[in-house]
Parts: structure tokens; sequence; C-alpha cells
């Protein structure tokens, strides 16, 4: 419930208020002014007052009751239907925390002819999807999807909220956040969830160079924003065991203030994003024909090549290929570095990689510390004696 | 011709990446560490003196901080500010992104209309780019996030190219209403001399606790905040580690066999 208050700090008495209110509600009361029970929130008070000492105010509940919210809902992000892989990831997470506290994953799906694809959740872990389809969902605009996210949250109650913290998640699950009065942890890279409910978020902070443990420990739900390809993505059910609410609202609720004019994809380049395997180019490479030499063996091993970002910003490689804070995050299931440093820019967008393989020259190299193999050499013997190796034993197969 | 009324959110951050924090609260030492405009802000600011020089608009900066944290609305005028405002408070103290966002909401709400408030698109600190769209709730505004491009502004609207990773949005949006710019959005401008000495004593105004209509102290400082941080460590280095150091056929003998034994060859 919303009320107006009065600032008694800000009030200079002049009476504006008095003269403005349509029900005579507010009267002056020795050196106060006071509203009555006769307002009836017109808040034509509130912007008439001339020195700003009127508000409006939400009443904040205090305490919340942990049994009342129960669930782990993950929202399901899309473009045009096509279902972002990090929800599938969410999903694997979800189950993994509610089974330890023995609560259902819900999942919400908002937009427009996206049955079929809602059936396709089923195959995942989850017990129930809910689906909201409108005309007005077809495309992510902030207002409606936090209209939308609100109206399911309301009703389900979870304890936990997950979403993808990709540019979509970042920007809507901070609005409804907000209107829940509740706590969102920003790019979580490890959850784990205590017997009360509690869900402990691990994060990256200050560009990756500390680690923050955050709780929100007296309200709910408890939101987070979960990073892309850190998770390991649910596995498909033999049998679904789930099911499809569909929902609607008031189409208030479908009115945005925003005009979406066009979506444009971005060109399609094969993104190091998806690669299972990359090879990373570094400062060490000398000049920019010997990343040949990095990709051919790339290539050799069927995957891309990526790039720090000095050589990015020698133009050396193109910027969808630069690892990192400021460029991608990646997690191949192998990743050579070549004649990289390993700045912490660099390493927060890699670390989560399977298998890392560092060469460097210099033994007091960051990168060898995080590398699960770390190699003291110089790059321009050792690739060289590497593809040699790969490409004799190819043709000997051949023959 | 039409006026925006510009408003920039300005976070004051440390000048370095090394951090303490306090092992009873668990909230960050700021004192005595050398502080700076949080960067992704000067983004903020120069979007902001573009629209303002296109629309012969105005500009006021606001942050939320300890009271060191004028200078960075000091540093604003330099770069072009009409004025600037500081919301300090013991009372702030220990905010997290939803306190943070109220205060801030609490404080622009006393600076009568405004037509734009342009935030950074995220800090070097809390790094959290969530103060935005959170601020934009309470003050119940439209936003729109990650913005590349401003493509047109007019007396009732202003269209924006949002960047959402594999896609642009171009985005219509109405006034009053809130912006977070990517970098490289503009180039900042470079403080300039004159300015400097022509702003040299233009006073930073400070709204504290008891200005705000809003006195809850459950909403504020580490009252109002819903996320508790815990604790605080440096990122792990892998630990199941093997370091090679031998000749480089030797080691290229080794990488091969390592990658044949895990099937990419
Ligand atoms: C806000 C911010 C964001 C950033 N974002 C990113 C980002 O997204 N991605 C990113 O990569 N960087 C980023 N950086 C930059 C980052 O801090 C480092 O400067 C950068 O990663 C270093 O690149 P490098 O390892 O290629 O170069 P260097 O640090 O110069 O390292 C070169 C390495 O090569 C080794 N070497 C030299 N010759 C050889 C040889 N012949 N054989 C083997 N080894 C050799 C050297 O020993 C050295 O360790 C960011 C910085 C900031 C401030
Ligand atoms: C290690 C660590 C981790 C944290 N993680 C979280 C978390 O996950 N969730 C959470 O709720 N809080 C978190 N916090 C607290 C959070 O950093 C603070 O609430 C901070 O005041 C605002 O968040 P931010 O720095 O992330 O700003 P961002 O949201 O990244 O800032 C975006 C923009 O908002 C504006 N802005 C931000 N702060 C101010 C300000 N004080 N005054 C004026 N404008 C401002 C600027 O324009 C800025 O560019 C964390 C703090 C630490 C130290």
């Amino acid at each position: 419930m919303a009320v107006l208050v009065i600032n008694n700090n800000r009030c200079n008495l002049c009476g504006q208020c008095i003269m403005v209110c349509p029900f005579k509600a507010i009267s002056r009361q020795n050196d106060k002014i006071e509203i009555d029970a006769g307002c009836k929130m017109c808040k034509i008070c509130l912007k008439n007052c001339p020195e700003k000492a009127i508000g409006l105010i939400d009443e904040r509940r205090t305490t919340v009751n942990k049994e009342e919210w129960r669930g782990i809902l993950v929202f399901v992000e899309h473009l045009a239907g096509n279902i972002h892989p990090v929800t599938i990831e969410l999903i694997g997470k979800a189950r993994e925390l509610a089974d330890a506290v023995r609560h259902p994953v819900y999942c919400l799906f908002m937009g427009h002819g996206i049955s079929q694809q809602a059936q396709k959740l089923l195959r995942y872990p989850v017990d129930r999807v809910f689906v909201y389809e409108d005309q007005e969902l077809a495309y992510f605009r902030v207002d409606t999807y936090a209209n939308i996210f609100e109206d399911c949250l309301r009703k389900v109650k979870p304890s936990i909220v997950l979403v993808g913290a990709t540019s979509v998640g970042r920007s809507l699950a901070p609005r409804v956040a907000a209107r829940f009065r509740t706590g969102l942890t920003a790019d979580c890279t490890t959850l784990e969830i205590r017997a009360n409910t509690d869900l402990v978020q691990i994060r990256p902070a200050f560009g990756g160079n500390i680690m923050a443990q955050i709780i929100t420990p007296d309200a709910r739900p408890q939101f987070a924003t979960v990073r892309y390809k850190v998770m390991t993505p649910a596995q498909q059910l033999t049998i679904p065991r789930g099911s499809i609410e569909n929902c609607s609202v008031s189409p208030d609720k479908l009115k945005s203030e925003l005009i979406l004019r066009q979506v444009v994809m971005k060109e399609e380049l094969p993104g190091i994003s998806e690669a299972e395997v990359l090879v990373a180019a570094g400062r060490g490479v000398r000049e920019q024909k010997d990343l040949a030499l990095l990709e051919e063996l790339a290539t050799l091993l069927g995957g891309q090549l990526a790039a720090t970002r000095p050589l990015v910003e020698m133009g050396w490689v193109h910027y969808t290929r630069q690892i990192g804070l400021s460029g991608r995050t990646v997690k191949p299931k192998l990743i050579i570095t070549c004649g990289v440093s390993g700045a912490v820019q660099f390493s927060a967008g890699m670390n989560a990689s399977e298998c890392i393989v560092a060469i460097n020259q210099d033994r007091n190299a960051p990168i060898l510390a995080q590398a699960h193999y770390g190699v003291v050499g110089d790059l321009y013997e050792v690739i060289p004696l590497l593809l040699e190796k790969i490409k004799g034993v190819r043709e000997t197969n051949a023959l | 011709m039409f006026q925006l009324k510009i408003i920039v959110c300005i976070k004051q951050v440390p000048a370095t990446s090394s951090v303490e924090i306090d092992p009873t609260t668990g909230v960050l030492k700021r004192e005595g560490v050398e502080s700076k405009m949080n960067p992704y802000d000067l983004y903020a600011l120069e979007t902001a003196l573009r629209l303002k020089e296109k629309t012969e608009g105005s500009i006021t900066t606001v942050t939320m901080g300890p009271p060191q944290a004028q200078s960075v609305i000091e540093e604003s005028f330099i770069l072009g500010a009409d004025q600037g405002y500081l919301f300090s408070d013991r009372k702030f103290a220990g905010s997290d992104v939803l306190a943070t966002a109220y205060t801030l909401s609490q404080g622009i709400g006393l600076l009568g209309e405004f037509d734009l408030i342009v935030c950074g698109k995220q800090t070097t600190d809390g790094d959290t780019a969530q103060v935005g769209p959170e601020l934009a709730e309470f003050l119940g505004i439209p936003h729109v996030t990650w913005v590349r491009e401003i493509t047109e502004v007019t007396a009732d609207k202003i269209v924006v190219k949002q960047d959402l990773g594999n896609s642009y949005a171009i985005l219509e949006l109405p006034y009053p209403s809130l912006l977070t710019v990517e970098k490289d959005i503009f180039q900042p401008r470079l403080p300039s001399y004159r300015r400097k000495l022509l702003t040299a004593g233009q006073q930073v105004k400070v709204f504290t606790f008891s200005d705000f209509i809003d006195h809850n102290e459950q909403k504020y400082g580490l009252n109002g905040s819903a996320t508790q941080v815990e604790r605080i460590f440096p990122p792990l280095t892998k630990q199941d580690q093997t370091c090679w150091e031998e000749p480089a056929p030797v080691v290229a003998e080794k990488i091969y066999e390592l990658i044949k034994d895990r099937n990419f060859i």
C-alpha cells in the first residue's frame, strides 16, 4: 500500500497543498501539515508542492516467512522462440539445488507462438512450465516482460529465481527484483543451497580480482543472474514428468512504453563461444602473419583461433574473437594459450575451460599458475614441432 | 527548440583493484584508498554532454557516497555539467544495489522534473550493472540498457540502438526515461584547463537522509540491503596442476600425447 507523507524538514508551511487538494483532506495542525482519511491519493498535492516536501511511499513488509516461498523458477530466454542455451544450464543447476531441499523446478516462458518450444522444455527435469503467449511478448521489451514476470512470481511464490546473465537477463532481472524489494546477485559463477533455502551465491567482482560470497537472508524471492557457460546443462529425461500451464494477464500489463522499431541480427561470424577447442594468441606472437601457425593448429584440432585484447586492438584479430572481461566468455573442452600472460581480465573469460594448456616462456607468468598444464617454452619452437607431429601422424595414417 | 533536462549518475570507485574488507561487517573498507570517477561513467557524462549541445539542455550530476565523493561531481563540472548533488549520510553506508537505487531515487525525486537519466554500463568495483534498471523501476520510468548509439532525439522521444549480444534492438522511448550506455558510445572529452578555472569553487549541493521524503530507515544503507556479502576471497588457482619445463621437442611430444588421449585428434 502506498501512502503520501510530508517531510517536515522541507515543508515551509506555505499552504499550497491545502489549497489544491480537491477533497479538503489536508489541513494545518499547529506547525505541521496533516493529511487525513479523506485523501483519495490523487497526488495533486505532490505535484504542486513547491518545496518537494510531499512524497509517495510504499510500505515495506518487514519479515518474510521462508516457508511460504517454494520452488526454483528459471526464466526462459529466447529470441523469436529459439531458446537460449543458458536456459538449459539454469534448469540443470535449479534441479540440483531443488533436490537438496525437496523443492520443485519451474520455468517461466513468455513469447509469441512458443507452444511447441514449451513442449521441448518438458524433456528436461522441470516440474511445471508457465507459458504466457501474446503478440505483445514476441520480442523482449523490459517493461512488459517485467509485468509478466511479476504476475508469475506473485502466483508461484518461488524461493529462488534464476536468470541468465545475458544482455537481456541483466536488464530484466534488476527491474523485477526491485519491484519485489529483494536482493539480486549479479553474474554468479557458483550456486549452493542451505537447508533453510538460503542460496549461497558466488560471483567475481572488481573485474575478476576478487570473488564475493553473497546471501539474501531476509527477503524472498532470492534473485540471481548466472553466467552463461559456467553451469552444466541439464540432461534430457527419458520420460518427461512436467506439465505446461497456460497463463493469461490483463491487457494493461501488456502495454509497453517502448516502441521496438527493429531487431537487427549481428552478422553470424562463427563464434568462439561455441567452439570446443580454442587456440588463444597473446602478445607473445610477434607479427600478424605468425598467427597462421596458430590458426593451422586450431584447424587441425577442429577448433578456432581466439586472442587477447592487445591483438584485437592492433587490428590483427576480429573483436568477436577476443576472450575476457571486455570480450567473450568461453568454456571449451580444450584451450591452448600461446604467448598469453594471464591477466585477470583475460582469465575471467576462460577459467572455466575444461582443460587449459598454457605455453609461455616466462616461468613467472600468471597464466602458468592458472593452467592445468603449464608449458615453459618458446611458442615459436613448440608449436611448429607440435604441428609437425600432428601432420606427420595424419600422413602415416593416410598411407 | 526543445531543451532536455538530463541527470547523470556517477559513482566514485577505488583507483586500484586491490581491496580490503571489514572482517566483522563484510563491508568493503574504503578509507585510505585513493578514488576516482567510475571510468564507465565518463561515457554516460559524454552522452549527456552531446545531447545537451544538441538540444541546449542542462545537466545535473548526482552521486551517492561518502563526503569525499563530492570530488567526482566537481570533476563533472570541469567536463561540462551545470550543477551537481551529493547524497550523503552515515545511514547510507553499506548499501547494496537495492538500497543504492532507492537512495538515488529519493534524491532525484527532490530535483524536480527531468527528461532523461544516463548511467554508466557498470562500475569497476561492485560491477553488477544493476543500479540503472533498479533506479528506473523505483522512479516508475522505462529504461534501456547497453545503449550503443543514439539515433534520434526529438522533443517527445529518443531513439536508441541497444546491444543485445547477438542482435541489436532499435527502441523508441518517451520522456522521462533512463539509459545505461556502453563504453565507446562517444569518445569522452578531456577536462579543459579553462573550465577547471571557471568552475573552481562551484558548489556541490548535498542532500542527507533528513532531506528525503521517505524516513523509513529500514530502506537505506545496510538495513535496506537485501543482499549480504558473507565473505570475499581471491579467485582460486587450479589445484591439480602440471608444469612442463623440458626442451621444446619433449614438451611438444607431451602436448601431442595429451590431445590424443583426450580425443581431439
Ligand atoms: C577494464 C579492462 C578490461 C580488459 N579486458 C580484457 C579482455 O577482455 N581480454 C584480454 O585479453 N585483455 C583484457 N584486458 C587487458 C589485460 O589486462 C592484459 O593487458 C592483456 O590480457 C594482456 O594480453 P597478453 O597476455 O596478450 O599480453 P602480455 O601481457 O604482454 O603477455 C605476453 C606474454 O607472452 C609471453 N611471451 C612472449 N614471447 C613469447 C614466446 N616467444 N613464446 C611464449 N611466450 C612468449 C610473455 O612472457 C608474456 O607473458 C583488459 C584490461 C582492462 C583494464
Ligand atoms: C565484491 C562485491 C560484490 C557485490 N555484489 C553485489 C550483488 O551481487 N548484488 C548487489 O545488490 N550488490 C552487490 N554489491 C554492492 C554494490 O556494489 C553496491 O550496492 C554499489 O553501491 C552499487 O552497485 P555497483 O557498484 O555494482 O553499480 P553498477 O550497477 O555496476 O553501476 C551502474 C551505474 O549506476 C550508477 N551508479 C552506481 N552506483 C552509484 C552511486 N553510488 N551513485 C551514483 N550513481 C551510481 C552509475 O552510473 C554506474 O555506472 C557488491 C559489492 C561488493 C564489494
